[in-house]
């Protein structure tokens, strides 16, 4: 019985060093953010990883997925005659929930396992420590231009993820399934409403806040070599997804 | 000049330095040689500052690191350089952006400077042809040439090696002990190197210090070393079990 205990007290200490780990790293970045040098090449380089290099791969995600959505809906909304609802139900759900959290998880496996798994390499190859004696901050240098990445790219590729889920749900319901095309358009117009896009957006940057978070975490405590570095990203991957739904709970208690 | 006064560091409840006393000779190649596993490597990340005492001082240049925050320590780190035992290239980036990197973080020189130097660092390693190699494209002597050339890019006070030779053939391994001599005519900077290569150690040495049980037990010329009457130092240099 006071194994079980333990166990539990081990695992909720472990919870708490997690947290802690991740909220001190967070202001350290923030503090590291405002003093110079800054790298601008660098936060480029990786807003081009976290953003342009995730296009593709979001964009087919969010087509299939709006096509999917008004395929679904269409069939439960004929069965009493709402089919005019497919387009906002369509539009309402990409907005507010399925472009931020599929675009983040989608970019959580692209390019939060890719930071988990390149900075606990370097950690374990001593990458680190010969930034540490060129005088070079890690944080400031690997952890900070990442974080702002996420923070400036997501809401950029949920935007760009919401129209195209749209898009993919107006031609299966139009060309597809023959709902009028007015009526589609009409009633997303109706019915869906700027603070519905902005609080997606925000979502979206507090996403790409922790996938970034998470990532850059897992790889700097990186240790036990090649194995490390896996069990890292991994890590990375499945702490940032859960994150991902839990505070997408919190968000849209908050916001709607 | 590098004073290590009464260091103790404990890993896990193990006791890897021990009230450890070491002064490092001005502009010397001294050589700190011992067992693997008895805390060489742990040593060197003291005296740049990359491990922190749990006891004891570590001056440099008479400021002591173990007290001094984290930016006046990088400042104190601006005058070494260091090779790594596995060289830590920076493996996103070519051969030629490792050895500018240290020069585009802390100097304002132009691009077609930076350029000159590289070249030049390049060329004293016999490595001018690899600058626009990756890393992984290389041997790894070849990469601890080019570790050379990167630790030399700001021409340091004091230059760190961890294990020069380790993992090297020994043709490979007495080209580094001829590279680190000649460098060290060239700079007449302080060299530190971390060695459990006798031959090496005694090919390069001014100095040689053993390190044993967590504590410098022997320090002296490699004369001094060879004839050292300490039964642990003779085992040592013997290549003998101790």
């Amino acid at each position: 019985m006071i194994r079980f205990f333990e166990l539990i007290g081990k695992i909720f200490i472990g919870i708490i060093e997690e947290l802690g780990g991740l909220f001190l790293l967070l202001i350290s970045s923030a503090v590291w953010m405002l003093r110079p040098p800054f790298r601008f090449n660098v936060i480029m380089r990786q807003m081009e990883f976290v953003g342009v290099n995730s296009i593709i791969i979001v964009l087919v995600t969010a087509l299939f997925t709006g096509m999917v959505f008004a395929l679904q809906t269409y069939h439960g909304f004929k069965t009493f005659g709402a089919e005019s609802l497919v387009g906002p139900s369509l539009a309402l759900a990409v907005t507010r929930e399925l472009g931020p959290v599929f675009t983040a998880l989608m970019v959580t496996g692209r390019a939060g396992s890719a930071m988990a798994a390149e900075i606990g390499t370097m950690k374990v190859t001593e990458q680190i420590d010969a930034l540490h004696v060129m005088s070079v901050n890690p944080i400031q240098y690997l952890v900070m231009p990442r974080i702002l990445a996420g923070i400036v790219m997501l809401p950029v590729l949920t935007a760009m993820s919401d129209f195209i889920a749209i898009v993919g749900g107006y031609f299966v319901g139009v060309e597809l399934l023959d709902i009028n095309s007015g009526i589609f358009l009409d009633k997303i117009n109706e019915m869906v409403g700027v603070d519905d896009v902005f609080n997606g957006l925000v979502k979206s940057t507090c996403f790409g806040l922790i996938l970034t978070l998470v990532g850059c975490y897992k790889g700097i405590n990186t240790k036990d070599g090649a194995k490390g570095v896996g069990k890292a990203t991994t890590q990375a991957v499945v702490f940032a997804s859960v994150a991902i739904f839990i505070s997408d709970y919190i968000l849209t208690t908050v916001m709607f | 000049m590098i004073r290590l006064v009464n260091i103790c560091k404990t890993y896990k409840s193990q006791m890897v330095l021990d009230r450890l006393n070491l002064e490092i000779d001005h502009k010397k190649i001294t050589v700190i040689i011992g067992k693997s596993g008895e805390g060489k490597s742990v040593l060197l990340k003291h005296i740049i500052g990359l491990s922190k005492p749990d006891s004891g001082n570590i001056y440099i240049d008479g400021v002591d690191i173990t007290k001094i925050n984290d930016k006046k320590l990088n400042e104190v780190r601006k005058k070494f350089g260091m090779l790594f035992q596995d060289s830590a290239l920076f493996d996103s980036m070519t051969v030629g952006e490792n050895v500018a990197f240290p020069l585009k973080e802390h100097t304002r020189l132009s691009k077609k400077d930076i350029d000159n130097i590289v070249e030049d660092k390049l060329s004293y390693v016999s490595l001018e042809s690899v600058a626009y190699k990756m890393p992984s494209e290389l041997s790894g002597g070849m990469r601890k040439r080019v570790g050379l050339a990167r630790a030399l890019a700001l021409d340091p006070e004091i230059i760190l090696f961890d294990e020069p030779t380790s993992g090297l053939d020994p043709v490979t391994c007495d080209s580094i002990d001829n590279l680190i001599v000649e460098t060290w005519q060239r700079t007449k900077s302080t060299f530190v190197v971390i060695s459990h290569d006798i031959e090496s150690t005694f090919k390069i040495a001014h100095k040689v210090g053993m390190l044993y049980n967590g504590k410098i037990i022997e320090i002296g010329t490699p004369v001094e070393i060879k004839s050292s009457n300490n039964p642990i130092v003779k085992r040592f240099i013997r290549r003998r079990d101790i």
